[in-house]
């Protein structure tokens, strides 16, 4: 299939706003990696640059090690889902799959079967002679995607392609669309601004912040390691929770002076410390945790409240006995990430 | 411009050349002849011309016929685009606020947008016949005895009578689907806020209407001045007299008639700048809506 | 213009809600009435002429000459007819209604295909190409909007003189079309397409003149419908410059002719209603037609893209 990397890729618009800046990484073959971030973070430009929708200013893109900075989209063996899905809406769903590979000049019996096969494998078959306007939200999600897989393309490009859909059917079309690469085994970008997503579909993820590439790694190491506080509060529902610290005489402590871990050698001073909700042990432990208001999610609770006189969150199982109140806990050493408070930056 | 637009250097020019081409000699070419011809005088018969600064202009000023169609012009264009502007008004509100009938309203008040000025004109010379016209002899009930072209008031009525006619059907469209774009919730809101209907058309439904009526008003005042030739032309027969004519007749029967090309020219341009103005007035009233890219 | 449709195409509720509130209408509403005859008024208005016109052309002219238009009904309203058709105005036996009729369809459809042609082929070569001088034609184009014909009718007329194209339809129908109305609103329309559509044509293949051809125009057919009927309208009721360019007669054009059917109303003999009455019938019938039956793209086309 295809092999994608990225050199030093930059975009300024012409404008002269620097909406990607200088972005390097590579795509295995078969890999599915997301690129996720918050609206107006560059995903789009940087996956259309891709696609070669938007000139790359600087650096350089190759797909199987050849560069296509210059070749024109149609030439790049590509395959694009758009948000509003671009469906032709004047076209039949069969003659909107068909699009590409008549434009490639395949011969019609071929197409027919094509079109069979991927309105086959994505449920479209009775609606084929229908027009966009007569289908559902979903169905017409399922016309772009079979719009895209006919063309048997090298590389899959999502642009938030179930942010139209409503909660329930983004669910089980996540399921769906990562179940098809899968079996298809084509390499795929899929941006979006969903973190839940990005952890439930990704080999790999990447998350954007402000046109910068903040964080590269897997689901787990993107939760469990975050590279910067910008990664730590995007990523995860409710997410981490990061109070102000300090490292001093030999020990991590909280803003009350509550020593919470060994400091690490050659440190000292102010931190910003971090830990998910679900690695706080409530019960027992050296701080105190005032809390405010417990949500109750039916399948665990949260509780909401204070520590060191600044926001906290903790996670409890549903049989939990735990309400409103002071409780102590314990922010195991292992699950402690520390920031550098004036960059964000892990330590 | 589209984002991703399409980078083929030739093929825009080609398709851009027939328009261009077209604009290039119909439009600016005579746009500048006729600046260019308001300085200069031509012999009659065609043989050279000479230059004489200001003098067509000053003409103009001096000229007691230019001037009395100027003002022809002011007053009829106003009562024109206020009595169209406000029947038709009325029309839609009515339109839009009945159950029943609608469409068929609809269609019976638009159509006569589809007609040309000069049968407005033709009908004119019917309804107003001195010996047996229907609005002759019911104006005759009132004492009033109509003689269109003899008397220079009586004409000036019939040209408005027309132009109202042709023109209260595209005012009525514009406000009735003004009226149909008010969201039903700010409606309902309104009807919630304010019992009384008369003073709910005021508050709300009319400031809301008030674009499209900036927007018809110039609109309005452009037929007056110039769509208005064909009806003027019928009900006059070629034979203006001392009869109330409007500038771009003049400009007409001095171009063609009179062969003062000079005369002729520089009344074009003052209309022009009358149109120029008029239009930079309309788009800085819309220029919110108008996207340039 | 929503022309990718989104998810949430369901009428809004509170359409719904105020349907409801209004089919229930209990009493008599005298308002309502009011409404009715406010309403039957104009439409009086708009229509009593042309019904009086049909009226005068069924009974004979001495009868119109002494009394003028009556609620009475004859019997010469297909002698009129047949004289109106086929019998000519002039000595040259070239005015004749039928042959008009054919230079008026001539006029409107030339016109009307013509400036949508252009003005599309121009309006996307704006809108969608990457081109150096893009501003520079838009302004060039989009500032003949600013000044009607008739205020440069007379070097208009010298030009097409001097280009021999006096007595000519591309004389008559050519310079009409140097106004960019149709343009400004395809640009309009055009502008309003989403971006994505280009996008995706792009990716599966399409180079600019396929992507015209196979998506824009198709999608365009409502546009083009409502441009069509306002442009032929406007191009059949033209008066000035034909009056100005065909001076033969077997080119004069039904509006233009109603000067003629005018004066013959004028002379010595009998003035001839009957006929004259048909052919002014026969010069709005066209383009009312039009403008009724197409109503909704006509009414849409011209509210949507003036403002
Ligand atoms: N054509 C353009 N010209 C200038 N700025 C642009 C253009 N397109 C997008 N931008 C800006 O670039 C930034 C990134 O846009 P985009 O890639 O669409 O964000 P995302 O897809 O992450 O929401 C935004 O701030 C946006 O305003
Ligand atoms: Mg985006």
């Amino acid at each position: 299939m295809a092999r994608v990397a990225l050199d030093r890729v930059r975009k300024v618009y012409r404008n002269g706003f620097e909406a990607v800046k200088p972005a390097s990484f590579e795509i295995a073959d078969g890999e599915f990696l997301v690129l996720v971030g918050p609206s107006g973070c560059g995903k789009s430009t940087l996956l259309r640059m891709v696609a070669g929708l938007e000139d790359i200013t600087e650096g350089s893109l190759s797909i199987n090690g050849r560069e296509v900075n210059g070749v024109d989209p149609a030439e790049r063996d590509i395959a694009m889902v758009f948000q509003n899905y671009a469906l032709y809406p004047h076209m039949t769903v069969r003659r909107n799959i068909a699009y590409g590979l008549k434009n490639r000049g395949m011969a019609k019996d071929r197409i027919a079967a094509k079109v069979q096969e991927a309105a086959r494998m994505l449920n479209l078959t009775e609606h084929l002679d229908r027009k966009p306007s007569q289908l559902s939200g979903g169905q017409r999600q399922r016309v772009a995607m079979g719009r895209a897989i006919v063309r048997d393309p090298a590389l899959f490009l999502f642009d938030e392609p179930l942010s139209n859909l409503d909660a329930k059917l983004r669910n089980q079309m996540r399921i769906e669309v990562k179940a098809l690469q899968r079996r298809l085994g084509v390499t795929s970008i899929y941006v979006t601004h969903d973190q839940v997503e990005a952890m439930t579909m990704a080999d790999r993820i990447i998350v954007l912040n402000a046109g910068r590439i903040e964080q590269i790694g897997t689901p787990s190491e993107i939760y469990h390691s975050p590279a910067s506080v910008f990664v730590a509060s995007f990523m995860g529902a409710p997410p981490m929770n990061l109070m102000r610290g300090a490292i001093e005489t030999g020990a991590v402590r909280l803003s009350d002076g509550t020593a919470l871990m060994q400091a690490p050698a050659g440190r000292g001073g102010a931190v910003t410390l971090g830990i998910r909700p679900e690695d706080v042990h409530v019960g027992e432990g050296p701080a105190d945790f005032d809390v405010a208001l417990v949500e109750e999610l039916g399948a665990h609770r949260l509780l909401h409240g204070e520590v060191a006189g600044q926001p906290f969150t903790a996670h409890v199982l549903k049989d939990s006995p735990l309400g409103p109140g002071r409780h102590r806990i314990g922010l195991p050493a292992g699950a402690l990430s520390l920031f550098d408070p004036d960059t964000g930056v892990r330590l | 411009m589209k984002r991703a637009g399409f980078a083929n250097p030739w093929l825009p020019v080609l398709l851009l050349l027939p328009q261009l081409t077209i604009i290039c000699l119909f439009f600016y070419w005579p746009a500048w002849q006729a600046v260019r011809s308001s300085f200069f005088l031509e012999d009659p018969f065609g043989f050279g011309e000479t230059f004489v600064g200001l003098q067509n202009y000053t003409r103009l000023l001096d000229s007691t016929q230019y001037m009395k169609n100027a003002w022809f012009t002011l007053w009829f264009s106003a009562v024109v685009t206020a009595l169209s502007l406000g029947i038709a008004l009325l029309l839609a509100v009515k339109a839009d606020s009945v159950l029943r009938g609608a469409r068929t309203y609809r269609t019976l008040l638009m159509w006569v947008y589809a007609v040309a000025p000069p049968v407005a004109g033709f009908i004119a010379l019917i309804v107003f016949n001195q010996r047996w016209g229907p609005l002759t002899e019911f104006f005759a009930q009132f004492g009033w005895e109509i003689r269109i072209r003899l008397e220079y008031f009586d004409t000036a009525f019939a040209m408005i009578v027309a132009s109202v006619w042709k023109q209260v059907p595209v005012n009525f469209i514009f406000f009735l689907s003004g009226l149909q774009s008010i969201p039903p919730a700010v409606r309902e809101a309104a009807m919630i806020d304010n019992r009384s209907a008369v003073s709910r058309f005021w508050t709300v439904t009319f400031p809301l209407l008030a674009p499209t009526g900036f927007f018809l008003l110039i609109i309005n005042i452009t037929y007056s001045l110039f769509d208005t030739f064909g009806m003027i032309d019928t009900i006059l027969r070629n034979n203006p007299g001392d009869q109330p004519v409007t500038l771009v007749y003049q400009v007409y029967l001095d171009g063609f008639r009179g062969q003062d090309i000079g005369g002729s020219s520089a009344q074009s341009v003052v209309l022009m700048v009358l149109v120029l103005a008029l239009t930079v007035f309309q788009f800085r009233l819309v220029e919110r809506r108008i996207h340039y890219t | 213009m929503a022309h990718i449709p989104t998810t949430s195409d369901r009428a809004p509720a509170p359409a719904r809600l105020l349907a409801a509130g209004r089919r229930r209408a209990p009493r008599i509403r005298w308002g309502g009435l009011v409404d009715h005859l406010v309403l039957i008024a104009g439409a009086l208005f708009m229509l009593a002429p042309s019904l009086m016109l049909l009226q005068m052309s069924t009974i004979p002219d001495e009868q119109i000459m002494r009394t003028g238009p009556s609620f009475q009904i004859g019997d010469r309203f297909l002698p009129n007819l047949d004289k109106a058709l086929n019998e000519s105005m002039s000595f040259s036996g070239e005015t004749t209604g039928r042959n008009m009729f054919r230079n008026s369809m001539i006029l409107g459809f030339g016109f009307a295909i013509g400036k949508i042609v252009i003005a599309m082929m121009a309006a996307y070569a704006i809108v969608y190409f990457r081109l150096r001088f893009a501003m520079l034609a838009f302004w060039l184009i989009f500032t003949t909007l600013l000044l009607p014909l008739e205020v440069r009718i007379v070097p208009s007329y010298e030009i097409t003189q001097q280009l021999g194209l006096l007595n000519t339809w591309t004389g008559l129908i050519v310079p009409l079309i140097a106004s960019a109305t149709a343009t400004f609103f395809f640009r309009q329309y055009f502008l309003s397409v989403p971006e994505e559509l280009v996008e995706a044509a792009r990716i599966d293949g399409a180079g600019p003149i396929r992507f015209f051809l196979d998506i824009l125009v198709p999608l365009s057919r409502t546009m083009v419908a409502a441009m069509f009927i306002i442009m032929f309208v406007y191009g059949w009721n033209q008066y000035l410059w034909p009056t100005m360019i065909s001076t033969e007669e077997g080119r004069f054009t039904l509006v233009q002719g109603i000067k003629q059917i005018t004066q013959g109303l004028e002379g010595g003999h009998i003035p001839e209603f009957g006929r004259s009455n048909i052919l002014a019938i026969l010069a709005v019938l066209p383009p009312v037609l039009v403008v009724v039956f197409f109503q909704r793209w006509f009414v849409k086309g011209l509210t949507d893209t003036d403002k």
